[in-house]
C-alpha cells in the first residue's frame, strides 16, 4: 500500500475523476445534498432542542409545583367537592417529616397580569403579577438579576417592604433613565421599596410574563394582603440524590392524610413535576435526532449508491486499461485500491463540501437569530462530534462505494491487454 | 527460458468444451528469437496468454526460467509477470492520458519503485528508442511507430527476461514495421528471450526460429527458410525496404 504516498497514485485519481466532469459532478452533488440535508436537520433540531429546553434553564429540574383543588371522593365523613386550603402548618410538617425536600417553598399570587391595576407609582399605574416568595425560588425559576438584589432570607424573616420588579414594571412606572432601587411602589395600598430589578432568561410569551412580574417577600404577602398563613402553592426541590417523583409521592400523602383527604383521591392536589416534563422533551428531541440521522443516513445511502453506480461504469469503460495495468504486473490489491480511493475521494470530497456548506447554513442561520432566539428556535449548532461521526460515515460508504466496482474490475482478465478492438 | 510439456487448454462452452490447445510441447532457450506463426484460431493468441501468466492451463507442464508455472494466486502471477516478462501490443495499449515517460515508468510503479527513480530510468529507456526528446508528449501526439517504440521501452524497463510481443507490427506500415522490428531485434540481441506472434511472414522471416501452430497443435518449428521453403512470397517492395534499411536481414527474405 505503499503507493498511497505515491503522487502518481493521486494523479490517477484526478484524472479518471476529471475524464467526465458532468457525470463525476452529479454523482458528488448526490453525496454533497445528502450530508448538507444532514447537517442542516440537525442543526434545526439543535436549535428547536435549545429553544425549548431553554424554558428550563439553570431551573432545578429535580423540581415540582403543588397546589390545591377540590375533593373528588367523600372521607372521613366529608363530603366530595370539598376545598382545601394549605397553610403555613403544611410547611413546617414537609420540612419536618419529608428529608427528600431539599428546599420546600411556598408562594402566593396577586392575580394582576391581565386584570385591573394593582400596582401604583405616583400617576403611573400598571396590572401586574405580585408573588410572595422565598429567596429559594430561583431555584426553581431561573432569574437574572439587573441591578441591585434579589430577596434574601432576612428580608423574609423580618417581613420586610421590599420588592423585586421586572423589566417592563420599571418601563410602566418609571421614567426613562429613573433609578428605581431604593424607590417606592404601591401594592394594593401597601408601600414597598424596589431593591433590584430582574431579568427573564425565557424567551416569547414566558419572558413577556416574567417581565411584569414583582416579587416580594412571603412573610410581607401574607400580612399585607391579609392571606393570614394561607399558601397559595409550593414549589419543592428534592434532595439532588432523590428523584423528584419519590418527594411528590411522600408530600402529597402526608398532605393527603393532614386535610382528610382519602389517599386515592388523586385529584384533590394538583401538581407539576418539571423533572418528568423534562425528561418527556428531552426524549422527544432524542427521537427527533433519531429520527434526523435515519433520513440523514438515507439520503446519504441514495448518493453513495449513485457513486457505486458510476464507479461500476467508469470501471466497465476502464476494462482495457485494468487489463494493460494488470498485464504490466498490477497486483489485485493495488487494482483495488486504485478503485476504493477513488471511490473514497469522490464521497469524502463531495461530502465534506456538503458538510461544511450545511454547517455554514445553519451558523449563518444562527446569526441571523435575534439574541434570545426567535419562537421556540435558539442557538442551532451541529457539534463537532457529530461532524465527526458524519466524516467517518462518509468514509466508510465510500469504502463500500468502492467495493462492487472494485470486485467487478478484479474479475477483469488481464487477457482483455491482448484483444484488439 | 521456457518449456512447455503436452499441454492442454479448452475452454468451457455452454454445453461443450472448446479444446484449444492439443499437447503443446515446446522448448526455448534463453536469448532465441522466435515467432508464432498461425492462422486465427490456431491457438496462437491463446498460447500467448499461458505463456504471459495472462490464463491458466488444464494440464500438461509448464516451466518458465526453470519455475515451474501452476495454478497460482492472481498477486503471485501478477508478480512474475512483473519481474520476468514483458509485454508488447497491437495496438500498443499505452494509457492515453499518461505522458510517454510515465507510460514507461509505469510497470516500476506497480513493483512500488520510487517516483523519481522511476521516472529516470524510463528517460533512459525512451532514449534507447530513440525518444528522448518525446518523453512529455501524450500517446495521441506521437505516431505509431513511436507509440510502439515506448511500449516497448515499457516491456523493457523492468528488465525482463522474455518479451512477450502480440502482433507487434499488426497496425503499422510496412517502412515502420520494419524500424520496430529492429528495435526488437537489437533487444533480443541484447540476450532477452523474445517471442512475436505474427502473422506477417516478413515480421516471421527476420527472427531466427518460426513456430506454426495449426488447429492447436504445432504444425512446424525451424528457422524461417525450412518452415517457409525456400521461396518466400515477401513482396517486392517490402523487400526493398529491407534491404535499403538493413544488411543483417535474412537470407530468405533478400533471396527473392
Amino acid at each position: 500500500m505503499t503507493h498511497l504516498l505515491d503522487l502518481d497514485h493521486w494523479q490517477e485519481i484526478r484524472v479518471a475523476l476529471l475524464r467526465n466532469r458532468t457525470r463525476t459532478l452529479l454523482t458528488a452533488f448526490g453525496v454533497f445534498w445528502g450530508i448538507f440535508l444532514l447537517m442542516v436537520m440537525l442543526g434545526s433540531g439543535s436549535g428547536l432542542r435549545n429553544g425549548v429546553l431553554q424554558g428550563f434553564s439553570d431551573g432545578a429540574t429535580n423540581s415540582f409545583f403543588l397546589w390545591t383543588q377540590r375533593t373528588q371522593k367523600p372521607y372521613a365523613g366529608m363530603p366530595a367537592g370539598r376545598g382545601i386550603r394549605m397553610t403555613n402548618a403544611d410547611v413546617a410538617a414537609i420540612r419536618e417529616k419529608v428529608p427528600e425536600a431539599e428546599v420546600v417553598a411556598p408562594r402566593n399570587q396577586l392575580r394582576g397580569f391581565g386584570g385591573g391595576n394593582n400596582v401604583s407609582r405616583g400617576r403611573k399605574t400598571g396590572a401586574f403579577s405580585v408573588m410572595g416568595d422565598y429567596p429559594e425560588i430561583r431555584r426553581v425559576q431561573s432569574l437574572r438579576i439587573e441591578t441591585g438584589r434579589f430577596l434574601n432570607p432576612i428580608d423574609v424573616e423580618e417581613s420586610r417592604k421590599v420588592a423585586v420588579i421586572g423589566t417592563r414594571v420599571r418601563e410602566l412606572l418609571f421614567a426613562r433613565g429613573e433609578e428605581p432601587i431604593g424607590d417606592s411602589i404601591v401594592i394594593r395600598g401597601v408601600y414597598f421599596q424596589v431593591v433590584g430589578v430582574f431579568v427573564s432568561p425565557q424567551t416569547g410569551d414566558a419572558a413577556e410574563r416574567d417581565a411584569q412580574t414583582i416579587f416580594v417577600p412571603f412573610t410581607t404577602f401574607q400580612r399585607a394582603f391579609n392571606y393570614g398563613d394561607r399558601v397559595g402553592w409550593m414549589a419543592i426541590i428534592s434532595r439532588p440524590d432523590v428523584p423528584a417523583s419519590v418527594a411528590e409521592e411522600k408530600v402529597l400523602s402526608l398532605l393527603r392524610s393532614r386535610h382528610k383527604v382519602a389517599p386515592d383521591d388523586l385529584r384533590a392536589f394538583g401538581h407539576f413535576n418539571l423533572e418528568e416534563e423534562y425528561t418527556k422533551i428531552q426524549g422527544l428531541f432524542s427521537g427527533i435526532r433519531l429520527l434526523v440521522w435515519i433520513v440523514g443516513v438515507g439520503t446519504l445511502a441514495a448518493g453513495v449508491i449513485g457513486v457505486s453506480n458510476i464507479m461500476l461504469i467508469i470501471v466497465r469503460e476502464r476494462t482495457k486499461e485494468i487489463g494493460i495495468r494488470r498485464a504490466l504486473g498490477a497486483k489485485p490489491s493495488a487494482v483495488v485500491s486504485q478503485i476504493v480511493s477513488e471511490s473514497v475521494i469522490l464521497t469524502s470530497l463531495a461530502g465534506y463540501l456538503g458538510l461544511v456548506a450545511g454547517i455554514a447554513l445553519v451558523v449563518g442561520i444562527g446569526r441571523l437569530l435575534p439574541p434570545g432566539g426567535a419562537g421556540m428556535f435558539l442557538d442551532p449548532d451541529v457539534g463537532v462530534g457529530e461532524a465527526l461521526q458524519a466524516l467517518a460515515i462518509l468514509v466508510v460508504a465510500g469504502v463500500l462505494a468502492g467495493l462492487a466496482p472494485a470486485q467487478r474490475a478484479l474479475a477483469v482478465s488481464p487477457t482483455v491487454a491482448l484483444r484488439s478492438e | 527460458m521456457i518449456r512447455l510439456t503436452r499441454l492442454n487448454k479448452s475452454y468451457p462452452m455452454a454445453s461443450s468444451k472448446l479444446h484449444v490447445l492439443k499437447g503443446i510441447d515446446l522448448s526455448i532457450a534463453p536469448g532465441e528469437l522466435v515467432a508464432i506463426m498461425g492462422a486465427s484460431g490456431s491457438g496462437k493468441s491463446t498460447l500467448l496468454n499461458v505463456l504471459g501468466l495472462l490464463d491458466g492451463y488444464d494440464d500438461g507442464d509448464y516451466h518458465l526460467d526453470g519455475q515451474r508455472i501452476g495454478q497460482m494466486s492472481e498477486t503471485k502471477a501478477a508478480g512474475l509477470r512483473a519481474s520476468l516478462l514483458g509485454f508488447v501490443f497491437q495496438s500498443f495499449n499505452l494509457i492515453p492520458f499518461k505522458t510517454a515517460v510515465e507510460n514507461v515508468a509505469l510497470p516500476l510503479y506497480y513493483q512500488e519503485v520510487p517516483r523519481r527513480k522511476r521516472n529516470k530510468l524510463a528517460e533512459e529507456y525512451l532514449d534507447r528508442v530513440g525518444l528522448a526528446d518525446r518523453a512529455g508528449h501524450l500517446p495521441r501526439e506521437l505516431s505509431g511507430g513511436q507509440q510502439q517504440r515506448v511500449a516497448i521501452a515499457r516491456a523493457l524497463i523492468s528488465n525482463p527476461k522474455v518479451i512477450l510481443a502480440d502482433e507487434p507490427t499488426g497496425a503499422l506500415d510496412s517502412q515502420t514495421s520494419l524500424e520496430v522490428m529492429e528495435v526488437l531485434r537489437e533487444i533480443n540481441a541484447t540476450g532477452v528471450t523474445l517471442l512475436i506472434v505474427t502473422h506477417e511472414r516478413e515480421v516471421a522471416a527476420r527472427t531466427r526460429r518460426v513456430i506454426r501452430l495449426r488447429d492447436g497443435r504445432i504444425e512446424g518449428d525451424g528457422p524461417p527458410e525450412t518452415v517457409f521453403g525456400t521461396a518466400s512470397p515477401a513482396p517486392a517492395a517490402f523487400a526493398h525496404v529491407v534491404a535499403s534499411t538493413s544488411d543483417s536481414a535474412p537470407a530468405a527474405v533478400l533471396a527473392t
